[in-house]
């Protein structure tokens, strides 16, 4: 079946594209990027299968809300994930950083009396010096990193357990708990939320000037640019998209809080992924180590910063999750690494490193969300959940293997 | 049909997204000869021969194969192997990590009650090493051998199983003069074992020593079929089949001039990373501005070591000499400090040390010098793609899309990337490691007119070549290494094969009377 799918759409469809002149660019995008409009499709697929199962509740903009507050924290940990994954690497320590960046930030808020944002601070600090850690050992003295990670899931768990004295911290400061439970207020009042529709007019904007952009680089360079009507219908659905969402989340509170945080995070690693040279020095890393050290690459160094980046987004993880409980506690981030890594996978990036896009890791973290979002609601518990987690996981890397087409 | 062909392969046809890479194409071998297929890089030898022995499964794509007068559809390649074809590969498919003889009885294990018999198995390895001329053990394990030696237990592994057919692709490629004149041997005595070969190459002088007729492909189609008794056969003739034009000269006139010394390393020592063996002793040399210096010698003398050691440490420990750039001693003590004291460093195994294969030719070309494309530590993406796309047409590399990987390049197109990756560098201090393996004739000359060009702009280019003709060829100075040392320097006047086997052959001992530097003339 599956091979069948795959000559239809490698042979027949991508095949007319590419041999059709003005589509043939559109059809090599398609057959570079397949992977990840597939699993695209796929969310969409999965939230209209949602839409229809529980009536529409799904996509009411409570629950919309939530999907966003309930995934934050993992979204966060599979962008640094995918960095990880990419040098050909991995990390299972993450949950047991966040856990103990979360127990710490309570200890010094709560026993402590430090303020809660210099606290935020120093947790982050502690995060990203557990990823020098880990880093340190697999980048430098050359130890496989499931042996350090697995050591640093045991060490950092074991830290938070020691720290919190087995006790739950909670309720932490006010201050802190808005970075999960805030939203963005609207100066504008009202029962829509005004604010949170002018940004999505500001991303729509922003998405059409660099779209033409792009298009007049590209003719600058004398390159093949889409046919005009091809670009028109990309940028109209982006915008679609877009303001859909906004306007969705409009009619709850607004903007939470935690969505400008992902968001920011998002951008910048899918810009220091795709267009930067520790970007592209990690996807080297991860590709085939030896020729990018003998091209010049510090393979060390680019390790050792992935797995520092990785700390640092672990602690973003511990914060938001910590602040969304309002409490620090002993079992917090059990799993995470799991759905993490999971994530990634679904997200298209290869085990064996130089694959994997940031994209693909949040569409991977948020098909996984979705899932879970859906079958709360409808009433089935963590146990299906699990059982369809593990399916999912299996039947993307299936669909992965089945359109790659081979030698 | 024929009775006596063995193999007839009619109109066949594949295609690869954006490349058709075959197009009807038709082949005949009759029973018990020699068969050479030939053609530029990129002509589909290799994929003709996937096709044949079943690694592209019947179904992916046209037309037909008759094998001993039968139609054949092969599935996988166990179907082909128990029709008695074997097929040994480009790229080399051992496992680096098991010995020769778990490598030779992989998935053919001899066993008694479920039980491997490794005695047995080791028994047979031995007389199958010998009789591709190796006295290895059969527990060494491949990683520990040289790419020519890797490539003869390749073909120990073939004749372990009955084979009535052999596919050679490309096998004397990364083997030195006297492993080929082996191997070629060797493929001489099957024949007479009534064993039927077919074997590419691009050293047409190998195939026009053994052939008994031969198919030329060209962008994908049959141009040329010769038969060695009836028809006059001589390379010119070949490589006007093969490039549709004729080619005159192997090597290219030089107008170079040259100047003062631009590199000099002074007693370099290098030792293996693992054992205790030395790979380059006290070795001294020197290249100038404008000169074209080759470095001879057969498979295993420490050449590729000695530069991996010197470009920025990249191989080696105890790690001991100076280095000096037009005049300034240089500490390059990493690829990148290599990189940037003018330095670049063209490997020979492209699979293991060249590219990235499951990254696209773009992000290859530009990976050592991606400074060039960054602006304002920003990649511009349109700078890197028309930079790249007029890198590799300066080399005329055949590919469809300057995002494809660099895994479905032909061979010799993945090395005109390596090539094309250094060239963007734009470096002063050339080190080419085996440039031309696997490269067909044209693309041959084209290399050589660059390495002129270089050498005419005042650059210093360094060839290790284990071709001699290639090194005599295109060298201004030749240095001889053997077993770590210089063992003589040979200068354009009184360089010749003759005189390379000399310095080779000359003992240690007389090497370090002759003087203390070891770069004593032959
Ligand atoms: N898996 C693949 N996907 C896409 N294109 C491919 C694939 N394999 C081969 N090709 C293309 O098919 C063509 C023929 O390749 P092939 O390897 O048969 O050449 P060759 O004659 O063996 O060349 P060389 O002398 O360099 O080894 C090339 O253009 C190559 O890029
Ligand atoms: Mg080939």
């Amino acid at each position: 079946m599956a091979k069948l799918k795959q000559r239809l759409l490698e042979n027949k469809l991508i095949k007319w594209m590419r041999g059709n002149e003005k589509l043939a660019l559109l059809g090599s995008l398609l057959k570079d990027n397949i992977r990840q409009y597939g699993m695209f499709m796929a969310l969409i697929i999965i939230m209209i299968f949602f839409y229809f199962v529980t009536n529409g509740i799904s996509v009411r903009p409570l629950n919309i809300n939530n999907i966003i507050l309930q995934n934050a924290h993992i979204i966060v940990l599979a962008v640094g994930m995918l960095f990880v994954i990419v040098t050909g690497n991995i990390d299972l320590s993450v949950g047991s950083v966040a856990a103990f960046v979360g127990a710490m930030i309570a200890i010094f808020m709560r026993r402590m009396d430090i303020a809660w944002y210099i606290a935020t601070l120093m947790g982050i600090g502690i995060g990203i010096l557990a990823g020098m850690w880990n880093g340190f050992w697999i980048a430098f003295i050359k130890i496989p990193a499931f042996i350090v990670t697995l050591g640093g899931m045991l060490i950092f768990r074991g830290l938070t357990l020691l720290v919190l004295g087995g006790q739950t911290i909670g309720p932490l400061s006010g201050g802190f708990n808005r970075i999960s439970s805030g939203f963005i207020s609207d100066p504008f009042g009202g029962e829509l939320h005004w604010l949170t529709l002018i940004a999505g007019f500001i991303a729509s904007a922003f998405v059409i000037f660099s779209t033409i952009k792009k298009r007049r680089r590209r003719i600058d360079f004398n390159f093949e640019v889409l046919p005009i009507w091809v670009s028109v219908l990309v940028t109209s659905l982006t915008l679609i998209g877009i303001n859909l969402l906004t306007y969705t989340l409009a009619q709850h509170r607004g903007l939470p809080n935690v969505s400008i945080i992902l968001f920011v995070v998002i951008v910048i690693y899918t810009f220091i992924s795709k267009k930067t040279k520790i970007g592209r020095h990690m996807y080297a890393v991860g590709g085939n180590k030896n020729a990018a050290e003998l091209s010049g690459v510090n393979t060390r160094k680019t390790l050792f910063l992935a797995y520092t980046n990785m700390g640092m987004l672990a602690a973003f993880s511990g914060i938001i999750y910590a602040a969304r409980l309002n409490a620090a506690t002993p079992k917090a981030g059990e799993l995470f690494e799991l759905d993490a890594i999971g994530s990634v996978f679904i997200g298209g990036a290869s085990m064996s490193g130089g694959i994997g896009t940031v994209g693909g890791a949040v569409i991977g973290a948020l098909v996984m969300g979705v899932i879970n979002n859906g079958m709360s609601l409808l009433g089935l518990g963590i146990d299906w959940q699990q059982v369809v987690k593990g399916l999912v996981l299996l039947m993307a890397v299936w669909f992965d293997i089945a359109t790659k087409n081979k030698r | 049909m024929n009775n006596n062909l063995i193999l007839e392969m009619k109109q066949i046809t594949k295609d690869y997204p954006g490349v058709r890479a075959l197009d009807q194409v038709d082949i005949k071998v009759k029973e018990g000869e020699i068969h050479a297929l030939c053609g530029e890089n990129g002509a589909g030898k290799s994929t003709l021969m996937k096709v044949l022995s079943g690694v592209i499964p019947y179904g992916d794509y046209d037309g037909d194969i008759f094998y001993e007068g039968k139609r054949c559809e092969f599935k996988n390649v166990k179907q082909s192997e128990l029709m008695g074809i074997g097929i040994i590969h480009q790229e080399l498919a051992l496992i680096q990590d098991l010995s020769i003889a778990e490598n030779i009885f992989l998935a053919n294990e001899i066993s008694k009650r479920g039980v491997i018999d490794w005695d047995e198995a080791n028994r047979q390895t031995i007389a199958l090493l010998k009789k591709v001329g190796l006295d290895e053990a059969p527990e060494e394990l491949i990683k520990d051998l040289s790419v020519g030696k890797q490539q003869l237990v390749e073909i120990a592994k073939a004749l372990s199983k009955d084979i009535k057919l052999l596919i050679l692709d490309e096998p004397t490629s990364s083997l030195n003069e006297e492993d080929s004149q082996n191997l070629l041997k060797m493929i001489k005595e099957l024949k007479s074992q009534g064993v039927t070969s077919i074997i590419i190459s691009h050293k047409l002088s190998e195939l026009e020593q053994i052939g008994d007729s031969l198919t030329v492909l060209r962008d994908g189609k049959t141009v040329d079929y010769l038969d060695f008794k009836k028809d006059e056969v001589n390379e010119d003739r070949i490589i006007k089949a093969m490039v549709g034009r004729e080619i005159t000269n192997l090597y290219p006139e030089k107008s170079n001039k040259i100047g003062d010394i631009l590199l000099e390393v002074k007693n370099w020592s290098v030792d293996h990373p693992l054992y205790d063996r030395r790979m380059a002793d006290n070795v001294s040399f020197y290249v100038k501005k404008g000169e074209v210096v080759g470095f001879a010698g057969l498979m295993g003398a420490g050449r590729s070591e000695l530069f991996r050691s010197i470009f920025g440490k990249s191989f080696g420990r105890n790690i001991k000499g100076e280095t000096y750039i037009n005049g300034q001693r240089v500490h390059l003590n990493n690829v990148s400090q290599a990189i940037k004291h003018g330095m670049a460093y063209a490997t020979e195994d492209r699979k293991t040390y060249g590219l990235i294969l499951i990254d696209s030719i773009k992000n290859n070309v530009t990976l050592a010098g991606l400074n060039k494309v960054i602006k304002r530590g920003v990649i511009d993406d349109n700078l890197e793609v028309r930079d790249s796309e007029k890198q590799v047409k300066a080399l005329k590399l055949k590919y469809s899309d300057i995002n494809q990987d660099t895994l479905n390049l032909s061979g010799g197109n993945q090395q005109k990337v390596v090539l094309s990756k250094w060239m963007y560098t734009a470096p002063d201090i050339l080190i080419l490691d085996e440039p031309t393996r696997g490269i067909d004739v044209g693309a041959k000359y084209e290399i050589y007119q660059i390495i002129n060009q270089l050498a005419e702009m005042g650059k210093a280019v360094i060839v290790i070549s284990s071709e001699m003709p290639e090194v005599i060829g295109v060298s201004d100075r030749v240095y001889v290494m053997d077993n770590a040392v210089i063992k003589g320097e040979l200068t354009k006047d009184n360089v010749s094969q003759e005189a390379i086997m000399r310095t080779i052959l000359k003992k240690k001992e007389e090497v370090k009377v002759n003087g203390e530097t070891k770069t004593t003339t032959a």
